[in-house]
């Protein structure tokens, strides 16, 4: 495979390994200056950027919850106010879910998938630039609005018309339903890349039934992301038009609906949860194999397993409006379907054990997270057949129920596998292992403090508390199961604050990791650790489910891509036959600037229509300036 | 540069600060003090009280006060006679002319101590307070721009555009026979 | 107050949390027809999901603790052991697939129960505002209406239609001893049935974040024997209370020339207000401020002299009153019975 030029020594197979290894990292540098590091379309580098960014906005969230806590310790506590209180309580679930949530699965799947699937950098990497930004810009605009007493106070899914223009004043509604569009934008970006990434940028011999399951997880994450995020696309921007313009869809005296908003909202929310989820049931499936030293069992199951769950993940919404006076049938359609949802959960649960059972259980903290996820998930998904049903829902619905469900399923889901990933993955970013001492006390101080905090939620709800509420009376018999929760919370922060303290010093002094310290079957293990910024000196080439598993001594690669153009290996959907040479794009300011000037037409628009006009004119330079032909050779092949 | 930068940061956050902030409880002595604004002679135009000033102005331009203010507007039946600000048998806000001046001394007198000609004295209907929230939201519909804290639509027909779509008074359609002929076109 | 041991005393007693399984707003405390019927469904649904995650659980251990006898790493695998894998993993499947569809129409037949609908209805009419409750009652001629706030009576054993009308935002009517919630949506009439089967007073609260105070926003329903309703019923009909104290017909006139009549209305008198909740016996109603206190004349005088402290946010005004007009006006409502 030589260029057409005829030029000699631009390609790997001219080069050995120091001469390449030097040539690639010329080639893929990112420069270590302000530059660079703004410009730079490195998946790596914007990853770990993401996943950092992401724990911020975690622990920012948590200090809100304790602060909740606090308050809520004791029957008409004056530590908080109404007003800010409900502002709190509508940060944490807006910055969870949206800052925090959907970004850290994204950037986990932004850093891994393309190490997994053997390929160079990520699919459209200006554009995953650009997301990154659009999303540090959506999170500093509904942080520093709440720094401001501006921030949103209308529950983090902000029912009309509270969230309306007569009974929502000022502008936090406007931030809230705005930064809901930065945050789109940005997951809607990265989803189209993941597509891409996985379906065309593959490692020769990946077929389809050889991908790791993260990877499938991150496939159908990725749909249920640009099948859902429209729907409250047109939410938000149909409320920014009632508050602003003046328009009426949510206004019942001039033929708008009050349900219309809960419609066009859970039929996002919902799939939203599994947009969270997916992501975590894939890492637990990785890291079941490497720790119970077999292949997972059931591949097939659990590929069928995720993509039911995202199909079935859309016909479940109305689970959320079972009080609002719906027709009773139709709800009911509704539990049988929220129900049904339970049967790929359970298949999944039931072939993790299978594999445990088949296999040889290494206790290492990765693994001790996977077993929390099993005990804490099964939980909440039974509180989640319990709430399916209508009859059971009209009592527990809005109710302290509900809170302890979901947190079960989202810290049990997904905090869980996602922090025992970070156990997990740390060695491959960092080139450094976490402590597995320091990791076992945050696991044991995580777990119990989750399980004595939340749990008692449940009772809480079936007695009367409804969620939402500032303060309670004292003659209500909560105040001795509220404190309790309360000094709960106390175990759960420190176990997080033991898994920050331990992450933040082990990238400067934790032991250094080999390239594969868990002796994992992937492919991301396959280079060094962390990886250079071209990923893989040559592209590898599989035959298999667990390539580092089957091919343990040497490793097959392609070979053929040049050296001093950024090329990667395109391949078909199905079997991944190589098919084309890609150019990938090299480091560009371009995203940058049209993230801050997307950015400041987006805020603009909070305060009047005509913003969308003018504060279109930056944007449309910055993305002139973006595609601008460079005449480069990348551009030329 | 960087000082200049600081200040407008400052600037731009306590404007911000002032337009969300909800002050829920106002003082009784605070609000005993609002009470003694200084009316000219002819009942036109005067002073607020010194209150008014030591808080900043909070009427005019802070959202929670004028949102509470088109609340009370509809509740204490101000519609019966000045419609959704066109007007009838009182006079209309939405053209711009104020018989009495646009300042909101000589609106909180109106409210509170009637006018010759049948508008009646709140006094004895509503709290301080509430009659100067519902003087800031009366400024607001015959506003000529459109302030940031102005409220918006309300959740009910639809019969004029809303006081942040500015400025109203452009917007606003008089019809085939002008509310005050007799005052000539509307500015 | 109380020091610090007393008060974290509640949180060192797990046990104790089960003693709260009683009470007047409880889901597990129940005494209407519906609530009686979700309670069944919830123990049933509970107790089976608990034996699910306790197998579960047993599954998991057995899987951690059982000793495989191979070398470390499985790339091969026996196609025997995988075969008796699958079918174990199919029969658990299969037995979710049963439990949840079993949970499905057990749903469904409770839904069924839970509409009681009747020829005997008695029919009330329940608005929610941003933060109280009103209540209208009608009778078989216009002048037999009236509204109270807050406080609902019902007659015990007779089906109860609560016609259920938001007029601001989205509230929701939950009285969980009695029945299971449902929403208040503008623009959408709703409607509630409940039945009381034993006498008694239930407490409920607004079950949808509904602004500042939806925390303080509960309602009572008083459930009585027939005869009593009846007369409650009679008694509200009526007129206010008039009496020759002094000090009540001081408060009185407190009442009406101040701003208090502008917002609300009291029957037999020229305050007609619309806008707050009607106060025509308050004096009867157990609790103030949609469950704030109990109604005393001390608690009457502390809510009209500081409304924006002790429910900071809601639509009542700070109304100026020196103390002898705040006494004689406290006197006043408390004597409306």
């Amino acid at each position: 495979m030589r260029g057409g030029d005829g030029k000699r020594n631009n390609h790997d197979t001219d080069l050995g390994r120091p001469a390449l290894e030097t040539a690639l990292a010329e080639t893929w540098k990112t420069p270590s200056s302000l530059w660079g590091a703004l410009a730079t379309v490195d998946h790596k580098i914007i990853g770990r950027r993401y996943i950092v960014t992401a724990f911020v906005f975690l622990a920012l969230g948590g200090i809100l919850a304790v602060l909740m806590r606090l308050q809520l310790a004791q029957p008409e506590a004056r530590l908080l106010g109404p007003d800010r209180y409900n502002q709190i309580f509508t940060m944490h679930g807006a910055n969870m879910m949206f800052l925090f949530a959907v970004p850290v699965m994204e950037a986990m799947a932004v850093y891994l998938v393309p190490l997994m699937v053997g390929t160079r950098n990520i699919a459209f990497p200006r554009l995953n630039a650009f997301s990154y930004w659009i999303f540090l810009a959506g999170g500093a605009l509904l942080w520093i609005s709440f720094a401001l007493d501006m921030g949103p106070d209308v529950g983090w899914f902000a029912y009309v018309p509270l969230s309306g223009p007569q009974f929502g004043s000022g502008k936090r509604a406007d931030i809230w339903a705005q930064m809901i569009t930065f945050t789109e934008v940005s997951a809607l970006a990265v989803s189209v890349e993941i597509v891409v990434t996985i379906f065309k940028q593959r490692a020769p011999g990946m077929s389809l039934d050889r991908i790791p399951l993260f990877v499938w997880s991150m496939l159908i994450t990725s749909f249920i992301i640009i099948m859902a995020m429209p729907a409250i696309m047109i939410a938000s921007t149909s409320l920014i038009l009632d508050r602003l313009v003046g328009t009426h869809f949510f206004n019942p005296a001039e033929g708008g609906d009050v349900l219309l908003w809960q419609h066009l909202f859970w039929f996002f929310g919902h799939p939203e949860v599994y947009i969270i989820f997916l992501p975590a049931v894939g890492m637990v499936s990785i890291m079941v194999a490497t720790f119970a030293r077999r292949p997972v069992f059931g591949y097939l199951a659990l590929v069928m397993a995720l993509i039911a769950t995202g199909i079935l993940a859309f016909g479940l919404w109305v689970h959320h409006m079972f009080v609002t006076g719906l027709p009773r049938l139709g709800e009911s359609f509704f539990t049988a379907s929220s129900m049904a949802i339970a049967i790929p959960a359970g298949i999944q649960i039931f072939c993790w054990l299978a594999t445990l059972w088949d296999g040889k259980p290494v206790f290492k903290t990765p693994l001790l997270f996977v077993i929390g996820f099993i005990v804490t998930f099964v939980i909440g998904g039974l509180t989640g057949v319990m709430v399916a049903s209508v009859p059971f829902d009209t009592q527990v619905h809005d109710t302290y129920f509900v809170v302890a469900h979901f947190h079960y399923v989202l810290i049990g889901g997904a905090v869980f596998p996602l922090v025992g990933a970070i156990y997990y993955w740390f060695p491959k970013m960092t080139g450094r292992m976490m402590s597995e001492d320091l990791g076992k006390w945050a696991f044991w101080l995580i777990f119990i403090g989750f399980n004595l905090t939340f749990f008692p939620m449940h009772i809480l709800g079936l007695q009367g508390m409804p969620r939402r509420i500032y303060t309670y009376q004292p003659d209500m018999p909560w105040h001795g199961l509220n404190m309790f929760v309360s000094v709960s919370a106390v175990v759960l922060v420190a176990g997080f604050l033991v898994f920050f303290i331990d992450a933040i010093r082990s990238v400067r002094r934790g032991p250094p990791a080999g390239d594969n310290p868990w002796d994992a079957p992937t492919l991301e293990w396959a280079t060094s650790s962390p990886p250079p910024s071209y990923n893989f000196a040559r592209i590898p080439v599989v035959d298999g489910a667990d390539p580092l598993w089957e091919q343990r001594e040497i490793l097959a690669v392609a070979a053929g891509l040049r050296t001093d153009r950024r090329e990667l290996i395109i391949t078909t959907v199905g079997a991944a036959k190589p098919e084309a040479r890609e150019a990938s794009p090299r480091n560009s300011i371009w995203p940058f600037w049209a993230a801050l000037a997307t950015s400041l037409m987006l805020i603009w628009s909070i305060f009047t229509p005509w913003a969308v006009v003018w504060g279109s004119i930056p944007v449309a330079i910055t993305l002139i300036g973006w595609f601008w032909p460079k005449g480069t050779p990348e551009d030329e092949s | 540069m960087r000082i200049s930068l600081v200040f407008l940061s400052v600037a731009v956050a306590t404007a911000g600060c002032q337009r969300e902030e909800r002050q829920l409880r106002l003082d009784p002595p605070v609000a005993a003090a609002l009470d003694n604004i200084a009316l000219m002679p002819n009942g036109i135009s005067g002073a607020p009280p010194e209150a008014y000033f030591a808080l900043d102005k909070p009427y005019e331009s802070n959202a929670y006060n004028l949102n509470q203010g088109k609340r009370l507007y509809s509740w204490f039946g101000c519609k019966a006679c000045h419609a959704d600000g066109q007007g009838g048998i009182g006079p209309a806000f939405l053209d711009g002319w104020w018989n009495y001046g646009p300042e909101m001394v000589s609106v909180f007198a109106s409210i509170r101590d009637g006018r010759p000609h049948g508008m009646p004295a709140f006094r004895d209907k509503m709290t301080t307070e509430q009659i100067w929230q519902l003087a800031g939201y009366v400024r607001t519909i015959g506003a000529y721009s459109a302030k940031t804290a102005a409220p918006s639509r309300n959740d009910e027909k639809h019969t004029r555009p809303s006081e942040n779509r500015a400025p109203a008074a452009l917007l606003f359609d008089q019809g085939p026979t002008p509310v005050h002929p007799d005052q000539g076109p509307t500015p | 107050m109380r020091g610090i041991a007393e008060r974290m005393l509640p949180a060192l007693a797990p046990p104790l949390m089960l003693a709260g399984c009683t009470g007047w707003q409880s889901a597990l405390d129940v005494h209407g027809a519906s609530a009686i019927n979700l309670k069944h469904l919830i123990i049933l649904i509970v107790t089976v999901c608990s034996i699910v995650w306790a197998l579960v659980m047993v599954a998991l251990i057995a899987a951690l603790w059982h000793h495989r006898d191979r070398r470390e790493l499985a790339v091969s695998l026996d196609p025997r052991r995988e075969r008796r894998m699958t079918i174990t993993v199919a029969a658990a499947v299969a037995a979710t697939v049963v439990i949840i569809s079993v949970f499905t129409v057990l749903s469904f037949f409770t839904t069924r129960a839970l509409s009681l609908a009747g020829n005997d209805d008695l029919t009330i009419k329940v608005r929610g505002l941003q933060w109280w409750w009103g209540v209208e009652y009608f009778g078989s001629a216009p002048d037999q209406r009236f509204e109270t706030a807050n406080e609902i009576h019902i007659p015990v054993g007779r089906n109860v239609r609560l016609q259920l009308e938001g007029i601001d935002v989205i509230h929701s009517f939950w009285a969980p001893s009695l029945a299971g919630k449902q929403d208040l949506v503008p623009g959408r009439p709703n409607e509630l049935m409940i039945r009381a089967e034993r006498a008694g007073t239930y407490r409920g609260q607004c079950a949808e974040f509904c602004g500042l105070q939806h925390a303080h926003m509960a309602f009572f329903v008083v459930a009585e024997e027939q005869p009593i309703f009846d007369e409650w019923v009679r008694l509200q009909r009526q007129n206010a209370a008039t009496s020759s104290d002094a000090e009540v017909t001081a408060g009185q006139q407190v009442f009406l020339s101040k701003q208090c009549a502008a917002c609300h209305a009291i029957r037999g008198t020229s305050a007609s207000g619309t806008t707050g909740p009607d106060l025509t016996h308050i004096g009867s109603r157990k609790y103030i401020a949609a469950g704030l206190f109990e109604t005393t004349r001390g608690s009457l005088a502390a809510w009209i002299a500081d409304p924006q402290t002790l429910k900071p946010g809601n639509n009542m005004p700070m109304v100026p009153l020196n103390p002898e007009e705040l006494r004689s006006i406290s006197a006043y409502l408390a004597s409306l019975k």
